[in-house]
């Protein structure tokens, strides 16, 4: 369907009753939105947010999706290449367990962490003995946000990497390019859309993880109680502040979505 | 001897023998299909063989599933029908990518390429974005780009299908000029006889996996002993085997002719295979049986007639040869006394002094594999 800047539908007929749902659909997102805009409370939004518990939360939240949006990135990156050019056996498997914390339920992830990790886990014995703790520090909660916002980069940069074919990477080895030039001067910059979408979208979920950071890093202020836990923690004691921080992600949000759209029209 | 190649590659039931002397240029013709791309990616080390070498200068490239070289040692060039310009640099960094990945400085590379293009005339567009530039100058720039990494070798690989009728001479333009110095070896893929003429010194054939004629370009297109190579020239094309008296085909029926060019008759060994080769316009084309010699004369049935200016193009299927189509070529005025239509029976008739017989090595079916030289 192609939808003309006045709104006219052109190309297949849609039957008219398709935009009855899809208007409910729409609705079901911009309503939240409204809701969120009516409850927060203009005149004291400034110092609502610029609270010392807010700031903080803000800057551990900043500063945490950041290192897992660079960890997705070192880590994202190889794992997008084997899958779309490894020619590895077993590909679809690999893909799959990518997948998985895409779909798993996020508090599901951090108790996964958390066995694995914790001071009681499957590793946490071993990890104590030379003197590291994740459990419940900044680390897990970066831990935590990577787990999740992985899948984005990967499959985002996968995608990118199929789209654009290994043409010219062909050309570029008959060229006498070696596989480390071919991957830095050709590759990367061949799939540079797709790579910072992916990478935007990491950054956003990450933001935004709340589930997998609760049970596997808690909720310490300054070191583990990042915005969505803040404002969580506020929603009874003070609404007016949670609604405050929410808008505050909200526009976070739009902002990830207007970048990530961005980058896609220049494709 | 510059490039020798003897390799398999099963997965495409490939089995190629090919060698190319230095600055030799050969055309690869063949039908889709028929392996010639598989054949060049076995060259630049896109693939590996099954079994079999390629040697470049005595260097091996590749033999056996052993000892592969990757691409970005082998000094062996590709351009392919696209131009695939690296979209992300300018005209001039796409042609110094070959002499930067090979070590040289910045500065170099870029003199480097500024006279490359020069050679291809595109040095006025060395600042330009590969976007900016039309199909026969983008394909211009990569033939700058293939030359500026000095290749031992170069593959091309149809690079002028893709290219608008008007772009496609200024760039055999070029190629001809590049080629021709005759410093350089090269493998060109066509399934063009005009680029084949224009551009190559020699032609192979290659059919189902196998190279089934290698000679001239002339030869090949004017005295061709495989069907496609007489598809390209024009030509009808008969398989059979030779007798005392000429050469029998599968169906019993014998076709009596001239020896082919250069050719004595003492190679005509009974026995062995050959094929017949006649122009559709030495065809006669008759409704009912002309009676007389049964030789050089079957029955068939029209499949298609289309008007070729003066002439009308008949092809029909031989009844009792099925999978050989002959054509013939009669007068307009013909065409319509006898009311030709597809699915009509007709008699085809070729004096043997039009006829010029072949012998071939291989079996005398589709797919025959026959190293003439």
């Amino acid at each position: 369907m192609t939808v003309r800047r006045g709104g006219a539908v052109e190309g297949s007929a849609l039957p008219r009753w398709v935009l009855v749902p899809a208007a409910v659909g729409l609705l079901l997102f911009v309503l939240p939105l409204l809701g969120i805009l009516s409850r927060v409370p203009w005149t004291q939004f400034v110092p609502l947010v610029t609270s010392d518990s807010s700031l903080a939360a803000l800057e551990l939240s900043l500063r945490t999706a950041t290192a897992s949006t660079v960890l997705c990135v070192l880590l994202g990156v190889p794992m997008a290449l084997v899958l779309a050019r490894g020619n590895v056996p077993g590909t679809r498997v690999l893909r799959s367990i990518v997948l998985l914390p895409l779909v798993l339920p996020p508090v599901v992830g951090g108790m996964a962490l958390l066995w694995t990790l914790g001071r009681s886990g499957l590793l946490g014995p071993a990890l104590s003995l030379v003197g590291i703790q994740v459990g419940f520090t900044t680390a897990a909660v970066v831990i935590a946000q990577t787990f999740v916002s992985l899948p984005f980069l990967v499959l985002s940069l996968e995608g990118a990497l199929l789209t654009a074919g290994d043409r010219y990477e062909s050309v570029a080895a008959t060229l006498g390019a070696r596989p480390g030039r071919v991957l830095v001067r050709i590759t990367v910059p061949l799939v540079a859309p797709g790579l910072v979408s992916g990478a935007v979208l990491a950054f956003a979920r990450a933001l935004g993880e709340f589930g997998a950071t609760l049970t596997f890093a808690g909720s310490l202020q300054g070191v583990t109680r990042t915005l969505p836990l803040e404002v969580y923690l506020l929603r009874e004691t003070d609404p007016d502040a949670a609604a405050a921080l929410s808008l505050l992600l909200v526009v976070v949000a739009v902002v990830v979505v207007v970048a990530v759209r961005g980058r896609r029209n220049v494709l | 001897m510059s490039l020798h190649v003897d390799v398999r590659f099963a997965p495409r039931d490939l089995d190629v023998t090919l060698d190319v002397a230095t600055g030799e240029v050969v055309a690869v013709l063949g039908p889709n299909g028929a392996g010639k791309s598989t054949l060049l990616a076995l060259l630049a080390g896109l693939l590996r063989p099954t079994s079999g070498q390629v040697v470049l200068d005595g260097t091996v490239l590749a033999a056996g599933p052993g000892t592969f070289l990757p691409p970005h040692r082998r000094g062996v060039g590709l351009l392919a029908q696209d131009a695939l310009l690296f979209p992300h640099l300018d005209v001039v960094g796409n042609v110094a990518f070959g002499p930067r990945s090979a070590g040289a400085s910045r500065a170099q590379a870029r003199s480097r390429a500024l006279d490359v293009l020069a050679e291809v005339g595109m040095a006025a567009f060395a600042d330009r974005r590969p976007r900016q530039l039309s199909g026969g100058q983008a394909q211009r720039v990569a033939i700058a780009r293939a030359l500026a990494a000095d290749p031992r070798l170069l593959l091309l690989d149809e690079p002028l299908a893709a290219l608008d009728v008007g772009a496609a001479p200024e760039v055999r333009q070029v190629l001809r000029r590049v080629l021709g110095r005759g410093d350089r070896s090269a493998v060109l893929v066509t399934h063009e006889p005009l680029d084949a003429l224009a551009l190559a010194d020699r032609a192979v054939v290659v059919e189902g996996g196998r190279v089934v004629e290698d000679g001239p370009v002339q030869q090949v297109l004017t005295a061709p002993r495989s069907r496609f190579a007489a598809q390209l020239a024009g030509l009808d094309l008969l398989p059979g085997t030779f007798t005392a008296d000429g050469l029998r085909t599968p169906d019993g029926g014998l076709v009596t002719g001239l020896a082919g060019d250069g050719e004595g008759n003492g190679e005509r060994v009974p026995g062995r295979p050959g094929v017949a080769v006649f122009s559709p316009s030495a065809v006669a084309v008759h409704v009912t049986d002309p009676g007389g010699s049964p030789r050089n004369s079957w029955v068939a049935t029209v499949v298609d007639v289309s008007p070729r200016g003066e002439v009308v193009r008949v092809r029909a299927r031989l009844d009792r040869l099925p999978g050989n189509d002959v054509l013939a070529d009669v007068t307009v005025a013909a065409a319509a006394e006898l009311d030709l239509a597809p699915g009509v029976t007709v008699h085809l008739a070729v004096k043997a002094t039009a006829v010029r017989l072949h012998p071939t090595a291989g079996p005398p079916s589709d797919g025959e594999r026959v190293p003439v030289r």
